[in-house]
């Protein structure tokens, strides 16, 4: 078991969401950076899709009941263990009573808290996501709150982490060859022209050349992004159809809007283009505030950077328990 | 990794294949929505159900999606030629018969006017017709439920008499509460969730429209067919 000792608001359960539910109008929900979620649950040996807390708001604090490992991913937010340092992307074991701590994110905005056996929420749908809309799944289908004890899912046969730990490479760095690096602080974002890209006219260029910035109005349902207007030459009434995260779509207004893990499961408004599913995880990481442009990528762009990706995640796995073995061998 | 992974700023058109009125186009890289852009009635959107049945039978299918007279198809993995992909989807609703599904009959008790009947007396004045009349109209028509969407367990209700289509609000109530009836352009449904929303209110209905602990968590499915029983009118 864990206890939530301190917490702010909107931080969740997440795991990889619940698919399948869209054509009934549910959300898919899901952690906002997946990729951080897959590594360190690989890491730990748990189900890639293993339950993890999510972790968006700063200062947070919880307490370990039993002796378990854990590793925190995504956001670099200088956790600390009884008060010592523990680095980003690093599984250590761990014994009960030991309390982890989480800082303001030095980088990146979201934090994941993967455990040994992943958190044991009852699953709702086939998912332990906590689904804010439907205010159900998670944990009681809200926020975490002070207070609050959550179990933790059985281990069959866990791995045995050194003491100093074991850390995964960042995938920032372990990925960049199939990533565009920032240009001046500005995210690069592939996307796909979409379905009414070509009526939005002159705009459309503008729409990739010029960089957004990521508004206040920005939460795990969608980013509001601000900047010159974009609008279609005609107005189009369109009939409503089922969206995914990372469809981009223009309102009246002209700023687009990125719908996000928590997006709307059916949309009206144009889609001048969609985030590629690789590309997500680093929007799931950009602070409010931020800079981003979209880069147009094809298809089979996104097809190999999902498969590098994967490969990515499958070596983790192996390489965990492979050097965790090898560790206890020598013992 | 090849170079071509890299190389990311080659411009691309957008893929938008079309035939005969129906087109179909990317959202990101592993959805495709095809779209029946002829009339908006039964006939296309049982294309559309006959459409989804044989999609969701392919292998490299996850999700699908039924929209109004659209077809969003959520794959698994992103593919390596989307126009392959795009014409295998073009094929298969050439290929789809249409069918009717054998749904259940819902009957929603309402309570026509009152506190929840926000749009009301904006109905009257944009149709003309009296609150009575209004409220008469909407209780005689027969329903479809075309599809779900946009909330969990909302149903898309189809067969609107034209007398009192209410163009979707600009600006949407904030604060709507769960069971409105509504109306929104040719459309009517129950609200299931408290909050924003852009559609008419013309009363309140109690029915539980979704239980994610349920087997069955959404109440209707397309296909069925939903009449109003008025329990008060209250105006």
């Amino acid at each position: 078991m864990i206890e939530i000792i301190q917490t702010g608001p909107f931080n969740t359960v997440q795991d990889l969401g619940r698919t399948g539910f869209r054509n009934i109008g549910v959300t898919t929900s899901g952690a906002m950076d997946p990729l951080a979620l897959k590594v360190g649950n690989s890491l730990l040996g748990n189900e890639t899709g293993a339950a993890v807390l999510e972790i968006q708001t700063y200062p947070f604090k919880l307490r370990f009941a039993k002796q378990t490992s854990f590793v925190v991913t995504g956001a670099d937010c200088g956790a600390s263990l009884d008060g010592r340092m523990v680095q980003p992307w690093c599984a250590l074991p761990i014994e009960a009573g030991q309390v982890l701590e989480l800082g303001q994110p030095r980088v990146g905005t979201r934090a994941y808290i993967c455990i040994a056996g992943g958190i044991d929420v009852a699953a709702v749908m086939g998912s332990r996501s906590t689904s804010l809309r439907g205010a159900f799944g998670g944990s009681d289908g809200r926020f975490l709150s002070t207070g609050d004890v959550l179990k933790l899912g059985e281990v069959s046969t866990a791995l045995n982490f050194p003491a100093t730990g074991l850390a995964v490479i960042d995938p920032a760095y372990a990925l960049a060859y199939v990533y565009p690096a920032n240009e001046d602080g500005v995210l690069l974002v592939r996307a796909i022209p979409a379905g009414e890209h070509a009526l939005f006219g002159a705009d459309a260029e503008r729409f990739w050349m010029q960089t957004w910035k990521i508004s206040t109005q920005s939460d795990r349902t969608g980013y509001r992004l601000m900047g010159e207007p974009i609008k279609p030459t005609t107005p189009v009434e369109m009939r409503s159809h089922g969206v995914v995260s990372g469809v981009v779509q223009v309102p009246p207004s002209g700023e687009p809007i990125i719908q996000m893990a928590d997006a709307n499961t059916a949309g009206g408004y144009p889609k001048i283009a969609g985030v590629i599913e690789a590309d997500l995880w680093r929007l799931g990481q950009a602070r409010i505030g931020s800079r981003l442009r979209f880069v147009r990528a094809t298809h089979a762009q996104a097809a190999s950077v999902e498969k590098a990706v994967a490969a990515f995640i499958d070596d983790v796995r192996s390489t965990s328990r492979m050097v965790c073995d090898a560790l206890q061998a020598m013992k | 990794m090849s170079a071509s992974v890299v190389k990311i700023t080659q411009p691309v058109e957008a893929l938008a294949l079309g035939r005969n009125g129906v087109r179909v186009s990317p959202i990101g890289s592993r959805a495709f929505l095809l779209e029946a852009t002829g009339e908006f009635d039964l006939a296309s959107q049982r294309r559309i159900w006959a459409l989804s049945r044989a999609v969701e039978l392919w292998s490299e299918t996850l999700e699908i999606v039924p929209g109004m007279t659209n077809l969003l198809v959520v794959l698994k993995m992103t593919p390596e030629d989307p126009e392959l992909l795009a014409l295998r989807l073009l094929d298969a609703w050439e290929q789809a018969e249409s069918i009717d599904l054998a749904g259940r009959t819902i009957e929603i008790t309402v309570t026509y006017g009152g506190e929840h009947a926000t749009d009301l007396a904006a109905l009257c004045d944009r149709s003309g017709l009296s609150d009575r009349e209004v409220i008469r109209i909407h209780y005689e028509g027969t329903y479809r439920v075309f599809a779900l969407g946009s909330a969990p367990g909302f149903g898309y209700l189809h067969g609107l008499d034209p007398r009192i289509y209410m163009p979707r609000k600009t600006v949407p109530s904030l604060n709507m509460a769960r069971g409105c009836v509504t109306i929104g352009g040719m459309q009517t449904g129950v609200a299931v969730l408290t909050g924003p929303n852009g559609w008419n209110s013309i009363g309140f209905a109690e029915l539980q429209m979704f239980d994610p602990m349920s087997a069955t968590p959404a109440v209707m499915a397309p296909g069925d067919t939903v009449r109003f029983v008025p329990a008060s009118i209250e105006l």
